[in-house]
């Protein structure tokens, strides 16, 4: 154990390891470019169409079972079967990412806006505003720590999922991992693992510091899935 | 991409087994998960200082590539369904472990107080008030822990345990598309299916939730 | 029964919830604990289960120290009802009032029945025993709060502001109901409230807190109307002081007139079984065709405040007293109600003042503060005696001041 996470260490540090069109600093890259624009994406598609349902009120069931739908979907089979249809492309990861991160920023999109005190809702349309005043001004607003919640939900998963690139070829810190079981060589498995996991962690802490930023004066609240 | 049909009926029985070897593998996990999470998630309820460091851990876990714990896992567990089973467990966890504090939380402490004031002792307090009023919650984390173990099964098949995600392999391996489609809708039949059960469970379990006819 | 004994709870902020309590409850009375948020009223109750545990000092309940005793089953053995019931939503009625029973053993069935029985006992219909909390109304659940904690029979009864959040009328009657339990039951009950006229209407004593845990004055509701010890406690009592010993004191000891011979100007009508009927003015000018004013008859348990009231709207000034299947028995006079009023307000503030001077020998300072607080409205008593004037706010003061 201790000599395992000895040569991880090794394997971490040494400046060759990090150098190079297989070093780690690409890999890094790679892997925060589909992370990131596959959330992106999602969060686009998602967003409107998590804030629709939740200011109208309407087609919440459907938001709530397309979001099972989509954590039911199995990724890897997702990735195989676009591979196998559009042949050696991107498609395979960003599709399946982007179906990944869809239902979770439209379930939590959803939920802010459910949150959202009817009450204070009625007051605002009671003073006049119109329903995208209303939108806008006071249920955005109120909805946005749990929105953000969502999102960076949405991106841990993402990161986290985005090894599979590799799976079809492609590049990401799944290289390692997968390139360390053809070879057994656990080390760079845990390696790889260890460097998506600390991805993961450092962009969930950044958007963490974005949102502590935005709601400096509000209560925390509890999220939802 | 063609599908050929003709293929479906020629594999009934393989199906049949790849998806109970898919439960075989999902179940346990849930199970598993839940029975780790109860105990952690009273402790992290009732003692705050432990909360955070219980959820914090079980969030990073969370961000570990499934692949790869399952590949970690081999050194320990070698290439058994325990492997499989033990990395889902550990992906479980999470949404196990935050939604029983959740529900924890959610018990009202005036409903808390009441059973205490009449003299129930905290275990009893715990299993006959604070368990089934957070169980709602607690199971809506049971719900998605299943439909997301029973997708991740299919990453198990690089160990050789992937149920259903053999089909992807195998697919894969030989450019042939159809036992990829019957992969992903069997599996995802098998998660609404499951999902279906644990609501009927659900409602079965709550009375008091349904409106008097 | 209930006792504290030099009682502090210090919390780790700093707050002092309960300052040096002593305080003695009586077996088989309501003790009303009364005060401003954060008077360390509930902080008191919750001591007596030992919700919460005192710093210093000694609470203890049927002579047993409450620290002394296992807390579990201190608490099967004191009942306790809370604002908004607190009731388990995922267990029946039936089963939430047959929580205790079933701890302490009981078995099943016989909890059961126990719990059918107080569900009649509360007034609550036995079809309500198979619902959920959430299906009864507001005052429906209360109500079987407080057949929860009756549950096993316990003689000692903790109420935490139990009516708080239900609409007047619904509080009323259960009010009503609680004084109609209790007389059957004859609990030691603790109630914590902040309404003092709740308190007024329900104690068999009143212990009034000032913020800080200080227990201000401990009295019957009449002592303490006629002679609050200090401004803060008649600052709490509120300005209709008088008012409110008028509603404690009954109509049955005041004075009984024979109705009036025909002759005079207004004339009592009653039914052939002696019910009254209206007063009729004879010297109208339609003379004994004169439409019948409206009368309310009055039963001897009803009370002086009401007798007042309907001594003010009766167009002779006078009150028709009938008995309990309201026959018309006599009539009493506005005069007569004033008089006894004040008697009664003069007595209440001769045994509080009787009382001070025992308990602090050498200091007349007490009732000598009675005379001044009551001062403000004293000068317009002088007139109230005549009973012609409309000085019947506060018929009593004036008495008040003779005996400071």
């Amino acid at each position: 154990m201790l000599e395992l996470l000895q040569s991880l260490l090794r394997w971490l540090t040494s400046g060759s390891q990090w150098s190079g069109p297989d070093g780690i600093a690409t890999r890094l890259l790679e892997h925060l470019q589909y992370s990131l624009l596959a959330t992106l994406v999602a969060a686009a598609i998602a967003l409107p169409v998590g804030l629709l349902i939740g200011h109208t009120g309407r087609g919440a069931f459907l938001a709530i079972n397309l979001s099972g739908f989509g954590r039911a979907l199995p990724t890897v089979g997702l990735v195989t079967l676009v591979f196998l249809a559009s042949g050696l492309s991107m498609w395979p990861v960003y599709v399946s990412l982007v179906a990944l991160a869809i239902p979770v920023i439209v379930t939590n999109t959803y939920a802010g806006m459910a949150a959202v005190d009817p009450e204070v809702r009625d007051a605002a349309r009671g003073q006049g505003m119109r329903w995208y005043q209303v939108l806008f001004q006071v249920e955005l607003p109120l909805a946005l720590p749990l929105i953000m919640t969502g999102l960076r939900l949405a991106c841990v998963q993402v990161v986290a999922t985005a090894t599979i690139a590799a799976y079809v070829s492609f590049g990401g810190l799944g290289r390692y991992v997968f390139d360390g079981l053809a070879q057994r060589d656990l080390v760079q498995v845990l390696g790889g693992a260890v460097l998506v996991a600390a991805l993961a962690i450092a962009l969930d802490l950044a958007l963490a510091g974005v949102q502590r930023l935005l709601f400096r004066n509000r209560p925390p609240r509890a999220h939802a899935h | 991409m063609t599908i050929d049909w003709g293929w479906f009926p020629d594999h009934q029985s393989d199906l049949v087994t790849l998806t109970l070897d898919h439960l075989s593998t999902a179940v346990p996990a849930v199970l598993f998960g839940l029975l780790i999470a109860l105990p952690l998630a009273v402790i992290a309820h009732r003692v705050r200082p432990l909360r955070g460091l219980l959820l914090g851990l079980s969030n990073i876990l969370f961000t570990i590539p499934s692949i790869a714990i399952f590949v970690l896992l081999l050194p320990v567990t070698g290439l058994t369904r325990t492997t499989a089973i033990t990395g889902l467990t550990i992906y479980t966890l999470v949404v196990l472990l935050r939604n029983t504090v959740e529900g924890l939380d959610s018990v009202p402490t005036k409903v808390r107080e009441a059973s205490t004031a009449m003299g129930a002792r905290p275990l009893r307090t715990l299993l006959t008030v604070e368990l089934p009023l957070a169980f709602p919650v607690i199971m809506a984390g049971v719900r998605v822990a299943t439909v997301m173990a029973i997708s991740l099964v299919s990453v198990a098949s690089y160990i050789g345990y992937g149920g259903l995600g053999q089909l992807f392999t195998d697919g894969f391996q030989r450019n042939y598309p159809t036992p990829v489609v019957a992969g992903v809708i069997l599996s995802l039949v098998l998660a609404l299916v499951a999902d279906a059960v644990l609501v009927t469970i659900q409602w079965l379990c709550t009375p008091w939730l349904r409106r008097r006819a | 029964m209930i006792s504290f004994k030099d009682v502090s709870k210090h919390y780790p902020n700093g707050t002092t919830a309960v300052d040096r309590l002593s305080l003695e409850l009586p077996e088989g009375g309501i003790t009303v604990l009364v005060g401003t948020s954060g008077c360390g009223k509930t902080t008191t109750l919750r001591m007596v289960n030992r919700m919460v545990e005192p710093s210093s000092g000694t609470v203890s309940v049927g002579g047993r120290d409450v620290l002394k005793a296992d807390a579990a089953e201190l608490r099967r053995g004191i009942g306790y009802v809370i604002q908004q019931a607190g009731l388990f939503p995922h267990r029946t009625i039936l089963d939430n009032i047959a929580t205790v029973p079933l701890l302490l053993g009981w078995g099943r069935r016989k909890a059961r029945a126990r719990a059918a029985e107080l569900l009649e006992l509360v007034g609550l219909p036995a079809d309500a025993g198979k619902r959920y909390p959430h299906q009864l109304s507001g005052g429906q659940q209360q109500r079987v709060g407080v057949a929860r904690a009756l549950a096993a029979d316990p003689p000692v009864l903790l109420m935490d502001e139990p009516f708080g959040a239900v609409d007047p009328v619904v509080r009323t009657q259960l009010q009503n109901e609680l004084l109609r339990l209790q007389s059957e039951l004859r609990k030691t009950v603790v109630f914590v409230t902040h309404d003092i006229d709740e308190a007024v209407r329900l104690g068999d004593r009143i212990a009034i807190f000032r913020t800080g845990g200080h227990l201000v004055q401990c009295a019957p509701p009449a002592e303490l109307l006629a002679s609050p010890a200090d401004d803060f406690v008649a600052g709490f009592l509120g300005a209709e002081r008088g008012l409110k010993l008028l509603s404690l004191s009954t109509l049955a000891d005041v004075e009984r007139e024979p109705v009036p011979a025909d002759g005079q100007r207004w004339r009592l009508v009653t039914s052939e079984r002696g019910e009254p009927l209206g007063w009729r003015d004879t010297e109208g000018p339609e003379g004994d065709r004169a439409p019948l004013l409206p009368v309310r008859p009055l039963r001897d348990g009803d009370s002086l405040l009401t007798a007042l009231d309907e001594s003010l709207a009766s167009p002779a000034g006078l009150v028709a007293r009938v008995d309990a299947d309201g026959v018309l028995t006599g009539i009493t006079g506005r005069d007569a109600i004033h008089e006894y009023a004040g008697q009664r307000h003069a007595e209440a503030g001769r045994a509080a003042a009787l009382k001070n001077a025992a308990e602090a020998p050498g200091t007349d300072g007490t009732s000598g503060t009675d005379g001044t607080s009551g001062d403000g409205t004293s000068e317009a008593d002088g007139t109230s005696g005549d009973g012609t004037s409309e000085a019947d706010e506060d018929p009593k003061s004036s008495d008040t001041s003779v005996t400071a």
